[in-house]
Order: structure tokens, then C-alpha cells, then sequence
């Protein structure tokens, strides 16, 4: 029914999605490129809520925790890389609180390979852990949202007070140190993080998109329409809601990474509550149960959010507001699902331009009447 | 009465909802293949007694065993998988997904996230999909968002989906409210051809239907099991007519 004779209109969207990312590097300037690489960065987060939200039905409130958590690892990796010329090979910030022995959690981040697989499997497990919790107690709903939330504001007052372990508040900077030989900053490597960035977020919407069709995916759906049903049909939630939580953490991990090399440093400011409700505008304006929906918002939004402070700062508190506030009042599927739901249709509608019809006679409709999906 | 002819046995089962016991004391034994129906008049217990079995309740006092195995502390899902389906009062379908979707759902086994993710349907199960589509008549509607349906295709599509759960206990509960005269008529028949390859319970409160179930009938009242027989002794019954089909006797008899 939803695939019969209609233009696929996201394979276009994609593509024009590709293309614009494709040239962007031979059209922007750097510094413009270095934000649109980080906005493609936060998309892979808005992935990931987009597979807990969008399909499970999942409203977490805390995903900056594990986009933080991968912004760190990958930070102290950096730090560590660089730091050898310093004194005692310490990252500098710790002559600064008197510590002259590196802490134990930091050993292993010397590693490449345990980073890049940390960046992902720290936040996931981490997801695991608190989702398993909350999911075997069936805590769902509002009472889940409230608990990511608080579980957020715990990490943000954790990673602000350890100055000795993790520079506190101040964060860790990554663009003044070097990777191959090269600093983080220099926009070699920024082209060579927009790139790796890119490719991520195809892969990452791939992997999302495998997920959600198929059995696996309806599962999710199930769980999101009526869960107490689906235990009764043999399923046990609980698993399935572990599994995609943890996964959107893996998701918001490598997220955080990828936009923390490209911002130059990771800070507890990532774990901020207003963040963290960003990640979630941005897909509900995109559109929640759409995976391009989840890309666009969180890319186009920020890119927005950018040009408008630009021109008129201070403004944008009140547009991103005013956003929300449409999509939860008009546009409940987002733009995405307006569009797919036949709202620019039903928009011409109510302006008086009469829709066309293929039947005749009059079989479905009388061309005069409002569809809904 | 030994455990081992029986599918389903409730021994002594009280619920008590902060001291109002919904069921008080109640036994209740099915034997493999056997069709039977519930009634009672509201407030009689009939869903908690659902709800106990199904593992959505656990009961106050007493046990109930299924194929000699007592359910106590068992999660919904484990329940189900050992081999007990049930259907909603208000037919509960996923209405987000088609019809043949939800039916997937049904007859996907293993039920895990990893098998399901990493293999399709096979063709047995999608032959059985189909099957069940064409004994509800909701072939025409497989690609068919299953919220969409008319009340009476939920309410088969729902009763498909536990038949393609293929449990050996089909808990089934008013399976005809809402539905027209034809429609009750062909659910009757559909719930008696399950009957003897599986054990069949029938919550109804119409009289017409359960005669043509055709069934032992297992009378609740406060809880407790009044009586039990079949439909003509049950409606002579003076204890039932009192509590029960009073008006309802002279109505439909």
C-alpha cells in the first residue's frame, strides 16, 4: 500500500543528501566545512534516538551521557598520543592539580585499537547497564525520560568535579594535539575527520535501516504500540529495549567522538541538559520513524542554528522553541513524515487547489477530502 | 484427579486487590483438547482468572499448574512460550504493522532478538501466514496496516494471531463482541475446529454463541466456580438463574 505508485521521494532526498556532502569540501570554506562535518556528526547521535524514540518508543533525555563518554575516550587517546614530550609524559593539565602519576582508567586509552572500539562499546554498555535496569523494573514513559535525565545530570556533576582525573569542568582539548605526525586542528586532518564523519553517518543509517526492517524491526514497533501485547505473543521486551538502547548509545559514542575532534575539545558541557533535549528537537523536527528525517534535522537545524546566531544572536533560543512547538502541535510525524503522510497535498487543499485523481469515477475520493496515512 | 490428565489445572486460587478478592478460592481443571466456555456476570472474576494464568496476575493464594508444571513467578513470556496464547476482550492487534506483520510476529519462533534479526521468514512460516490469512479472509488485507481493520477484522486477525502462536491453551476472551451475526457465527465454528488439537477456553457473555460452541459451560460468580454442565443444565440450574441469566433465560432460551 505505501509503496505503490510513488516516487521515492527519500531515495532523492538521499541522493541530493550524497551529492551536496560529496561537493561540500570543494565548495565551503573551511571553516564552514568543519561545521558541517560536525553537524554530520551529531546526525549519527539523532540516529540513534530516532531507533530508541522514532521506532521503540523509548524517550531518553540523556543521550549527551554516552556522546560524552565518546568524546572522552577519544580525547584522552589524543592527550595521551601527544603528551609524551611533557613532563613526567603526562597530559599537561595534570601538573596543574599536582598529579604526577597518569590514573589507572587512562592506561588503556594509549591504545588506538581499544579507543576505537571504547568509543563505541564504553557508551554501550554503560546503556546497557542503566537501560536493563530501568527496562526490568518496566519503568516506561515518562518515568524512563525522567530517570535518563537525572542519570544525565549525575555524569555532568561527576565529569565536573574530577579535576584530577579528567580536568573537570575545563574538558580536554584535542585540536592542539597530533595524530600521524599532525595536529588535530590543522585542516588536513579537519577534511580527513569530514570525510571519515560522512562515510560514518552512511554506514551508521545502513546499520539503523537493517535494524528496523524486517522482524526485528517490528518487534520494535510492537513494543513501542503495545508492549504488554507482545509479552503475551512470547517476546520478551525487556531484551529487545536493552538491545536498542545500547546500541543508540554505541551510536551517541561514536557520535561524540567524531564531533569532538572536529570541535577541537570534549568538556561536561556535552552532558548538559539543554544538549541533550537538542538531540531530541532535532529529531522530532526531522521526523521520528524516519531515518532521513533523524539526518536532516539534526544537520539542517544546527546548520540553522549557526547562520541565524550569525545574524542575529540571541534569536535562536526562540526559533528552536517556536520549532518544537510547531512539530508537537502540527506536525507530529515531523517534516518528513508531513511530507510522506501527503501534507503538502493536503496543504494545497486547504489553499483551494483540488487534488488529482487517477480513478475514474470517483472511486476512493472525491479529490475534496483530507488524507490521512 | 492426578496432574497428568490435565493440560491446566488452577488449585485453590485467591486474588486479593487490597483485601476485595477478585477470585476467592477457585478450581478449575481442562483436559488436552478440550473446548470450554466461561461465564459469569460482571465482576465474576472472569478476566483476573485470565490474568492469573497468563502471568499478568500473580495469585494471593493457591497454584496453578500447566502441564504438571507450577507457573508461579513466571514472566508473561515464559508463559507463553511454554504454550499458553491469549486474546484481549477489546481486540489488541500491533496497529502500526500489516496484517501479515503481526501475523509474522506470531509465528516467528525462536522469539529472540539475534535469530530474529539475522534470518527471514521461512517458507513453512509464511506458508502458515497465509493459511491463517485465508481461514480469517484477510488475505486481500496482507500488506495492510492491521489499525485500519474493521473491529471484526482485528478481532479475527487477533484470533489468528494466536492460533499461529500454536499454543497448546488458547485463552480466548469475548471473542464475538462486536461482531455481526455471521461473523459470530463463523468464530464459533473456527473455535470448535481448534478444539482437540488444542485446549480451548471461551469467555462469552453471549448465550447464542455458547450454544453453539456446543461446550461444557463453567459458571463463575464472585469468584468462585458456581457450577458447571452443559448449556441446558446450566440454564435450569435455579443457583445460576438467580445469579446469572434471570432475564437473560427468557431472552434467548
Amino acid at each position: 500500500m505505501m509503496t505503490r505508485r510513488r516516487f521515492p521521494w527519500s531515495w532523492l532526498l538521499w541522493a541530493v543528501v550524497i551529492v551536496a556532502v560529496l561537493l561540500a569540501p570543494s565548495v565551503l570554506p573551511v571553516f564552514r566545512l568543519n561545521l558541517l562535518g560536525r553537524y554530520l556528526a551529531l546526525a549519527i547521535v539523532a540516529l540513534g534516538i530516532d531507533l530508541i524514540w522514532g521506532f521503540t518508543g523509548l524517550l531518553s533525555l540523556g543521550q549527551g551521557i554516552f556522546f560524552a563518554l565518546g568524546g572522552y575516550a577519544a580525547a584522552m587517546f589524543l592527550q595521551l598520543g601527544s603528551a609524551s614530550e611533557a613532563a613526567h609524559g603526562l597530559p599537561e593539565f595534570f601538573s596543574l592539580y599536582g598529579v604526577d602519576q597518569l590514573p589507572l582508567f587512562w592506561e588503556p586509552f594509549r591504545s588506538p585499537l581499544f579507543t576505537l572500539i571504547a568509543i563505541a562499546l564504553i557508551p554501550a554498555l554503560v546503556a546497557a547497564g542503566l537501560g536493563y535496569l530501568v527496562f526490568r523494573n518496566r519503568i516506561k514513559g515518562v518515568y524512563f525520560s525522567i530517570l535518563t535525565q537525572a542519570a544525565l545530570l549525575v555524569f555532568f556533576n561527576f565529569f565536573n568535579g574530577q579535576q584530577k582525573l579528567i580536568n573537570g569542568t575545563n574538558g580536554l582539548k584535542t585540536d592542539v594535539t597530533t595524530l600521524f605526525g599532525q595536529m588535530v586542528g590543522s585542516e588536513a586532518m579537519q577534511r580527513g575527520f569530514f570525510w571519515l564523519t560522512a562515510a560514518l553517518v552512511i554506514v551508521s543509517w545502513l546499520f539503523v535501516r537493517w535494524l528496523v526492517r524486517g522482524r526485528f524491526g517490528d518487534v520494535l514497533i510492537a513494543i513501542r504500540d503495545d508492549e504488554p501485547r507482545l509479552r503475551f505473543t512470547g517476546y520478551n521486551p525487556t531484551q529487545f529495549k536493552t538491545i536498542v538502547f545500547a546500541l543508540a548509545g554505541a551510536l551517541a559514542g561514536v557520535s561524540g567522538a567524531l564531533y569532538t575532534v572536529q570541535s577541537g575539545i570534549v568538556s561536561p558541557q556535552y552532558m548538559t541538559v539543554p544538549f541533550s533535549i537538542e538531540m531530541v528537537i532535532w529529531v522530532a523536527v526531522g521526523g521520528r520513524g524516519t531515518l532521513l528525517g533523524a539526518v536532516l534535522g539534526a544537520v539542517l537545524i544546527n546548520y540553522a542554528k549557526s547562520l541565524v546566531s550569525e545574524a542575529i544572536p540571541e534569536s535562536w533560543m526562540f526559533i528552536q522553541g517556536g520549532l518544537f512547538i510547531l512539530v508537537v502541535t502540527v506536525l507530529p510525524e515531523g517534516l518528513l513524515g508531513w511530507w510522506r503522510s501527503d501534507g503538502p497535498r493536503n496543504l494545497l487543499l486547504r489553499l483551494g487547489v483540488p487534488r488529482r485523481l487517477a480513478t475514474y469515477p470517483r472511486l476512493e475520493l472525491d479529490g475534496e477530502e483530507e488524507v490521512q496515512p | 484427579m492426578t496432574a497428568s490428565t490435565h493440560l491446566i489445572e488452577l488449585r485453590a486460587i485467591s486474588v486479593s486487590f487490597d483485601g476485595f478478592l477478585a477470585l476467592n478460592d477457585l478450581n478449575l481443571c481442562l483436559k488436552p483438547g478440550e473446548l470450554r466456555a466461561v461465564i459469569g456476570p460482571n465482576g465474576a472474576g472472569k478476566t483476573t482468572f485470565l490474568d492469573v494464568i497468563t502471568g499478568k496476575v500473580q495469585p494471593t493464594r493457591g497454584e496453578v499448574l500447566f502441564k504438571g508444571r507450577s507457573l508461579r513467578g513466571l514472566p508473561e513470556h515464559r508463559i507463553a512460550r511454554l504454550g499458553i496464547g491469549r486474546k484481549f476482550q477489546s481486540p489488541r492487534v500491533f496497529e502500526q504493522l500489516t496484517v501479515h506483520e503481526n501475523l509474522a510476529l506470531a509465528v516467528s519462533r525462536p522469539k529472540r532478538p539475534w535469530p530474529l534479526l539475522m534470518s527471514g521468514l521461512s517458507t513453512t512460516q509464511d506458508e502458515k501466514i497465509n493459511q491463517l490469512m485465508a481461514i480469517v479472509n484477510l488475505q486481500s488485507r496482507a500488506q495492510q496496516a492491521a489499525g485500519s481493520l474493521s473491529h471484526g477484522q482485528k478481532q479475527w486477525l487477533e484470533i489468528a494471531m494466536l492460533v499461529g502462536q500454536d499454543p497448546d491453551l488458547l485463552l480466548v476472551d469475548e471473542p464475538v463482541a462486536g461482531l455481526t451475526d455471521e461473523e459470530t457465527e463463523l468464530t464459533a465454528d473456527l473455535l470448535r475446529s481448534l478444539a482437540g488439537d488444542h485446549t480451548v477456553l471461551v469467555i462469552e457473555h453471549d448465550m447464542e454463541f455458547i450454544r453453539r460452541l456446543d461446550s461444557p459451560v463453567t459458571v463463575l460468580h464472585q469468584g468462585q466456580v458456581l457450577c458447571e454442565g452443559s448449556m441446558d443444565v446450566i440454564q435450569s440450574d435455579p443457583k445460576v438463574i438467580e445469579v446469572y441469566l434471570g432475564s437473560a433465560d427468557e431472552e434467548h432460551a
